[in-house]
């Protein structure tokens, strides 16, 4: 059974992975109607959820055009780059006691070069594209994550030192009393902030913003093709969410004072929705910052922020060592 | 055994890519062979026990070198023309020389070999080892290097500068430059 697990877990998580996705398109749409006083997608079904089904039959059965001017094996490679490798991601992420398809000593090492190969299926799309509005998607795509990478890496490694290890596991286990968002607040926001980056989601959408690049590395994408980019985006928001809860939140550790009456599994997928609520709020809330604007934060602001956060949690666990 | 199996099968895909990244005439073809072939020798990495270089491996070299690599291509938007251009280069008789060097280290490297013994690696090397070696007996090693990426990191934003700053009143900054 126990040599099963994983691939049953495999299984499931790619099962539930883009199903989960599809809802959470829905759920985005009636949320953000919510946020922003009017209603939202609530004609199909009850309070609207036939809505996915709708939009799952519309892409299935839309022409599965490739352009003629395109590099067409590379046109076809880039959205399941995405897919894979953000499906790969999941790998390592501890659902609850016990339950993660592979726990090695760099795992939180592996879930970055996933994200980092996750670069590769907006830069090939845009370019075998083989359209201008496409090639400025794909450059602004590569400039941005590449450069939010960076902090995103940085972010963590506080966590790192506080840990003594890049597994996954390791770090839920280290945070029974207190959660690393307490100890690593800064690391958590750049974390965050560099997470909605690597999603290229709004207000980062920089890639495909609609009002100047038409629709930006996608532009010439439609049917499943256009469908598969969109999952891999909503699979990496699922992730980050993921991510976040597991290396600030505690993972599925129940919260401190609350008596412990639910099984951890829920109270991963509690803190995951709250968190994915949390990134459709700020699209709601945040307008989208300039091109310049973005890579001046990255730079500027973020990268000192992490940068002291490291020599301040460094000197700390020094000086804790010792004394 | 089941290691083994999966060490050929990583190794014969890191070949194939590389010597297919040598032969295409497209650029953006090649970069992806060669992405390929630098995630295959990280699962070659990962086998010998390296799991922490594997790692880096991938978050480095694939996942941000080659990034830039694309990155340029983009930007030089070479086309169809870029393409024919390299065809004319990538003639027969321009392959002799190097494949003739080649083949000399490629013996050199095999006595080499021959004449080791015993596994390659005796464990699984962590990320804590690798540290310690980083910053105990290759301490130099590390600051230079950094040296070299501050050199870099000065030169780009210098260079970025003096743009930024002409780009107002051109003739003023060619003035300063002449100065």
């Amino acid at each position: 059974m126990s040599e099963l697990m994983p691939v049953l877990l495999a299984l499931t998580i790619l099962v539930g992975g883009v199903s989960l996705a599809a809802v959470i398109t829905w759920w985005e749409r009636r949320l953000l109607g919510f946020w922003q006083d009017r209603l939202g997608p609530n004609r199909l079904g009850p309070f609207g959820i036939g809505q996915v089904a709708a939009d799952m039959i519309k892409l299935l059965f839309k022409d599965d055009w490739v352009p003629p001017f395109s590099d067409k094996v590379v046109f076809i490679f880039a959205p399941t780059a995405i897919v894979v490798a953000m499906m790969m991601g999941f790998a390592v992420v501890p659902f609850a006691p016990n339950t993660y398809i592979l726990d090695v000593n760099i795992g939180l090492l592996f879930f970055l070069g996933m994200t980092s190969l996750a670069v590769y299926s907006v830069l090939l799309g845009g370019l075998a594209s083989n359209n201008k509005y496409a090639l400025l998607g794909g450059l602004r795509s590569a400039a941005q994550m590449v450069s939010y990478e960076v902090f995103m890496g940085l972010s963590l490694m506080g966590i790192v030192m506080m840990t003594g290890s890049f597994s996954l596991v390791d770090i839920v286990e280290a945070q029974a009393d207190t959660w690393f968002c307490f100890s690593q607040t800064l690391g958590l926001v750049v974390f965050v902030v560099s997470g909605i980056a690597e999603s290229h989601r709004l207000p980062f959408d920089l890639p495909e913003a609609e009002h100047e690049l038409t629709a930006g590395f996608h532009t010439e994408y439609g049917g499943m093709k256009f469908a598969m980019f969109m999952l891999g985006e909503y699979l990496g928001l699922i992730l980050i969410s993921c991510m976040i809860v597991t290396l600030f939140f505690g993972g599925w550790m129940v919260p401190a004072l609350i008596y412990d009456w639910l099984p951890p599994f829920i109270w991963f997928s509690v803190k995951v929705f709250l968190v994915i609520c949390f990134f459709v709020l700020l699209r709601a809330a945040i307008p989208r910052p300039r091109y310049d604007q973005l890579m001046s934060l990255g730079w500027k602001v973020m990268l000192p922020i992490t940068l002291i956060n490291l020599l301040v949690t460094g000197a700390i666990l020094l000086k804790m060592k010792g004394a | 055994m089941l290691e083994i199996i999966l060490f050929y099968i990583a190794a014969t895909v890191a070949l194939v890519s590389t010597i297919l990244a040598m032969t295409r005439a497209n650029a953006i073809h090649a970069l992806i062979y060669l992405i390929v072939s630098l995630l295959a020798v990280a699962v070659i990495f990962y086998l010998i026990g390296a799991p922490f270089v594997a790692a880096l491996e991938i978050v480095i070299y694939a996942g941000a070198i080659m990034v830039l690599f694309v990155f340029v291509i983009m930007m030089l938007n070479l086309g169809a023309k870029g393409d024919a251009r390299e065809k004319t280069w990538m003639r027969p008789s321009v392959w002799v020389g190097p494949a003739l060097l080649t083949i000399v280290l490629f013996a050199e490297l095999l006595y080499v070999i021959s004449s080791a013994e015993g596994p390659v690696s005796t464990g699984v090397v962590g990320a804590k080892q690798v540290g310690l070696s980083l910053f105990g007996p290759y301490v130099l090693a590390v600051e230079i290097a950094s040296m070299l990426l501050l050199a870099g990191l000065v030169g780009s934003f210098h260079l970025g500068r003096r743009y930024l700053d002409r780009a107002p009143s051109s003739e003023l900054g060619h003035q300063q430059e002449g100065e």
